[in-house]
């Protein structure tokens, strides 16, 4: 999803200042984030788990419910759902009024904005990479994972040639909330001493109450938006 | 230096901040409970089902 994000605003930076400005911008920021995550990897592992556990379930509670939050909000018609089209034309009337600028032999407009899209867009996906990978034992697994959406997204973007306007943003939001805030519940109790019934086995009665949850609220949250005077 | 701190805050806090403390709070009576030897993995579930109606509820009244 974050990929998605990153590729349309690469894409207008690309089509309104140049392949070479908007891609080296990418490139330098893609580089960035493998940087962070090979820095920060191995220090997360010395942390005792307990710990880890704790930190990482309350992190992954903070975004999941984050991602959750705005996702129910969106099905429920309660904020307006993201239009990948619409967000493309506003990045590049906006790329098309700005100055132009040379340095280092790159457009800086361009550089500079698709630096930022990429990396802001994939610090929450490194983070997601670290968190999962130091409590599994598998950084280069999880990077991996991710490595492989950015490439299908990449690669996605070149045969439709624009932004991806078809992917359901909203349920791929809805799913990854539900997955975070499942795995930061089941985390940051184990992380605060609790234990769980039955162990690793509460893990899909977790997931289980985080989406009928969500699905309730989403319910409930409509009901409430239709009783609303448009 | 404030546009530092902002950046972090509103990567990790977010949109409403209750949620955040929220979850903290309900972190720290979990192992307030686990430390006493009463079963506490009820809390943070229970919590992340109270902390995300009441949040969404703020938006859905406006």
């Amino acid at each position: 999803m974050e990929s998605v994000e990153a590729l349309t605003i690469v894409l207008a930076m690309g089509i309104t200042r140049g392949w070479r400005s908007a891609l080296t911008g990418a490139g330098v920021a893609a580089l960035a984030l493998a940087a962070i995550i090979a820095s920060l990897g191995p220090a997360l592992t010395v942390i005792p788990i307990e710990v880890l556990r704790l930190v990482v379930g309350a992190l992954l509670l903070v975004f999941g419910l984050q991602w959750l939050r705005k996702a129910i909000l969106r099905a429920s018609g309660w904020r307006a759902t993201r239009d990948e089209d619409s967000a493309f034309e506003r990045e590049a009337a906006a790329g098309r009024a700005a100055a132009p600028e040379m340095r280092a032999g790159l457009d800086w407009y361009g550089f500079t904005v698709s630096f930022k899209g990429v990396l802001l867009e994939g610090l929450e996906v490194a983070f997601i990479v670290l968190t999962f990978g130091s409590t599994q034992g598998s950084i280069p697994l999880a990077a991996a994972g991710a490595a492989a959406a950015v490439v299908l997204v990449v690669a996605a973007g070149i045969v439709v040639r624009g932004p991806l306007s078809r992917v359901p943003e909203n349920t791929l939001a809805f799913a990854v909330g539900v997955l975070l805030t499942t795995f930061g519940t089941f985390w940051g109790a184990e992380g605060a001493g609790a234990n769980w019934p039955g162990d690793d086995a509460a893990l899909p009665g977790v997931l289980g109450f985080v989406l009928l949850m969500s699905l309730g609220y989403v319910t409930a949250l409509r009901r409430r938006r239709s009783l609303v005077p448009a | 230096m404030k546009r530092f701190a902002q950046f972090w805050w509103d990567f990790i806090v977010g949109d409403d901040w209750r949620v955040a403390a929220g979850v903290a709070l309900a972190l720290g009576v979990t192992a307030i409970l686990a430390a006493a030897d009463v079963p506490a993995w009820w809390v943070l579930p229970l919590a992340v089902a109270g902390v995300l109606w009441f949040s969404l509820r703020s938006v859905a009244r406006r």
